[in-house]
């Protein structure tokens, strides 16, 4: 059915095809409307799942990792501080193996307080153990939240579905919502294991008392999610050939033959879809790389995308201070021990909100392409 | 002798009507009335429409995250325990992800105010149930009703001996200053609990709902004796009473460290040669 949805409603009616169980969550701007558009399912009576109003965050994902634990399908959202709240509880969930799938719709980190997308809020928890998907569009979030269930759950890790404040949450799109039978069939009830078992008890959330038993558990949670770089593939191809959309680890626009690949991740990449045409139509030989799952990093992809590019410029809508954006450091380091060897050249825009548009992403292709070596610190872009 | 507008800061962005405006009004008459200049006071607030409150004054200030005001508070008065400490907080905020410190300050007994702007909803997020909410009531995000019995903020504070509690109501602004005046006035941790219609969000309790059943505490009530205390502090319903319920004279968590009975410690200098013979001493 073609309808017209928000990027946080389009999450929301995802959560409830997928039969989430148990949703506990707390307002926060810009996700609160998905916690309000389930609060109105559930209030009429559309919504398989249980919703519980929290004090705080935290709660909400110590909620989620114990109903988890239980047995039950769970999903919560957050954004920003909320995110950064939950912090320690992002590390519990990944360490208990919980398939939790969340909702983050990235927006700045205070102070100074502002409400604008910066995806530093879900790059901050990079190494919490969670899987991170960032989302093009409106479509694409459905989608993976519904993807987001199947890998989690196959895998044991827990999934942040991403999107960016108000370009994404709040902008109405028209989309695709599939049918509840189709859906079904791709996403069957939660069979998770009931950790909490009466008959066979076992202690959650145990004690080690050695570096020797700390660490096998890392080593698993590591290798798991490098296997889970496989089950993200199969069951992305799954879902193309039932639901004709499908993402990928990455997607690369015109590559073969660039000079130039402009990376890009979240909302900003359908601008950058529009400036690389707009630069094709002037003879320039520029191609994009979407970056969609972060954690697992999909390093094959990007190192087979970058083979023989002689330049990359990465936007980065994020800032690690004291390095640099830090979707450029990813690629750095991704590349450091392959054949790939492009320049890289870093750029900050966006923060807060502020506009990429077309032009400014054309700017930044011109500019990189007009200059031999790239700059030891990223560019900050101001915007128009 | 400062003037009441040297308190006025930016334009509130708050809605026609709000309680917090004369919550605003209050404050400034009552600083005047202190003596007080801007220079000479801190305020702390949170997240929420009473979060902003610091934007809306002229003086020094710290927004800081949601709930957690009471522990900014705590070491801005432990830093400078000369300098009075103002908390702005709101039921949602305080009441509810920074019930802990509120529990915890009043048990320290640290001097620092705590005005919480208490409108029994989520106003900034707009229109969900707070804390303070009455059990059933219909909302937002609570289609079938509020599920869990509402917080006693006055309750939970006599009940922790906490040494100063009081309830005013913003739409009866004389008698809320005076509570203010008496909040700083007093030696120890002061909780004002401020009833402050949210015009826009909550339909339910108005001006009207809480002018109807608002009353003065009789002058002959003392506020001394706890257990008379427990007891007004569990009126909340068809008569709710305003004014101070509840205040002791406990030692505050300062009057506790010898080290700053003197000076405050950012007045302190900072000298480490003191530690050299404790440090000759055992190496």
């Amino acid at each position: 059915m073609r309808d017209l949805l928000s990027g946080n409603y389009a999450i929301a009616e995802a959560v409830r095809m997928a039969k989430a169980q148990l949703i506990p969550a707390y307002p926060i701007t810009p996700q609160t409307p998905i916690y309000e558009r389930l609060s109105e399912m559930e209030s009429q009576g559309t919504l398989p799942g249980v919703m519980v109003r929290v004090e705080s965050e935290h709660s909400a994902m110590a909620m989620c990792i114990a109903a988890s634990l239980a047995g039950v399908r769970v999903f919560t959202a957050t954004s920003s501080q909320g995110l950064a709240l939950m912090h320690e509880m992002l590390h519990f969930a990944s360490g208990n193996r919980v398939p939790v799938v969340m909702g983050c719709v990235n927006r700045v980190l205070a102070v100074p307080w502002s409400f604008g997308s910066d995806q530093t809020d879900t790059l901050s928890q990079r190494d919490t153990g969670w899987m991170q998907f960032y989302c093009e569009d409106n479509q694409e979030a459905f989608d993976t939240v519904i993807q987001a269930y199947r890998i989690s759950e196959a895998t044991m890790l827990p999934s942040m579905v991403i999107i960016d404040a108000f370009f994404n949450s709040h902008f109405i799109e028209p989309m695709d919502v599939p049918d509840q039978r189709l859906i079904d069939l791709f996403l069957p009830q939660a069979t998770l294991p009931e950790r909490f078992d009466l008959n066979d008890p076992a202690f959650i959330s145990n004690v080690v008392t050695s570096g020797a038993q700390f660490l096998p558990f890392r080593e698993r949670a590591f290798t798991d999610m490098e296997k889970a770089k496989e089950i993200i593939r199969e069951v992305d191809i799954e879902y193309r050939a039932q639901f004709g959309r499908g993402y990928g680890m990455v997607e690369t626009v015109q590559t073969k033959d660039a000079q130039l690949v402009l990376v890009t991740s979240g909302s900003m990449t359908s601008t950058a879809r529009m400036a690389i045409e707009a630069l094709r139509d002037k003879g320039l030989k520029v191609g994009l790389l979407k970056i969609k799952a972060f954690r697992p990093f999909p390093s094959r992809e990007v190192e087979d995308a970058l083979q023989n590019i002689p330049k990359v410029a990465v936007i980065d809508r994020n800032i690690s201070i004291g390095k640099e954006g830090i979707f450029c450091q990813e690629l750095k380091s991704a590349l450091y021990n392959s054949t790939a060897r492009p320049r890289i050249y870093g750029y900050i825009a966006g923060l807060d909100g502020l506009d990429v548009s077309p032009e400014i992403i054309e700017n930044i292709c011109l500019e990189v392409l007009g200059k031999e070596m790239p700059d030891n610190l990223p560019i900050w872009v101001k915007g128009n | 002798m400062a003037h009441l507008d040297d308190f006025e800061g930016l334009t509130p962005a708050w809605c026609p009507g709000c309680g917090n405006f004369a919550i605003k009004k209050a404050f400034k008459e009552a600083m005047v009335e202190l003596g007080l200049e801007p220079h000479q006071i801190t305020i702390v607030s949170g997240i929420g429409q009473s979060g902003k409150f610091p934007h809306y004054v002229r003086c020094n200030t710290f927004n800081g995250l949601h709930g957690r005001t009471l522990p900014v508070a705590t070491g801005l008065r432990l830093a400078n325990h000369g300098m009075p400490v103002l908390a702005f907080a709101g039921d949602g905020d305080c009441y509810g992800e920074g019930g802990n410190h509120l529990i915890h300050a009043m048990r320290r007994n640290i001097s620092v105010k705590l005005f919480v702007h208490d409108n029994q909803i989520y106003g900034l997020t707009k229109g969900q149930a707070s804390p303070t909410t009455a059990e059933g009531t219909v909302m937002k995000i609570q289609p079938f009703g509020v599920q869990s019995e509402p917080l006693n903020p006055l309750a939970l504070a006599v009940a922790l001996d906490c040494s100063f509690v009081a309830r005013g109501f913003a739409g009866d602004g004389d008698h809320l200053k005076g509570l203010i005046k008496e909040a700083m006035d007093h030696r120890g941790f002061s909780l004002l609990d401020i009833l402050q219609p949210c015009v826009t969000f909550n339909k339910v309790n108005t001006y009207d709902w809480y002018k109807t059943r608002c009353y003065h505490i009789e002058p002959d009530y003392n506020p001394e004796n706890r257990v008379q205390a427990f007891e007004k502090a569990l009126e909340f319903g068809d008569r709710i009473p305003i004014g101070i319920l509840y205040r002791n004279h406990r030692h505050t968590y300062e009057d506790g460290i010898p080290m700053i009975k003197e000076t405050p410690l950012v007045k302190q200098p900072f000298d480490l040669s003191a530690m050299k013979g404790i440090l000759e001493e055992f190496y």
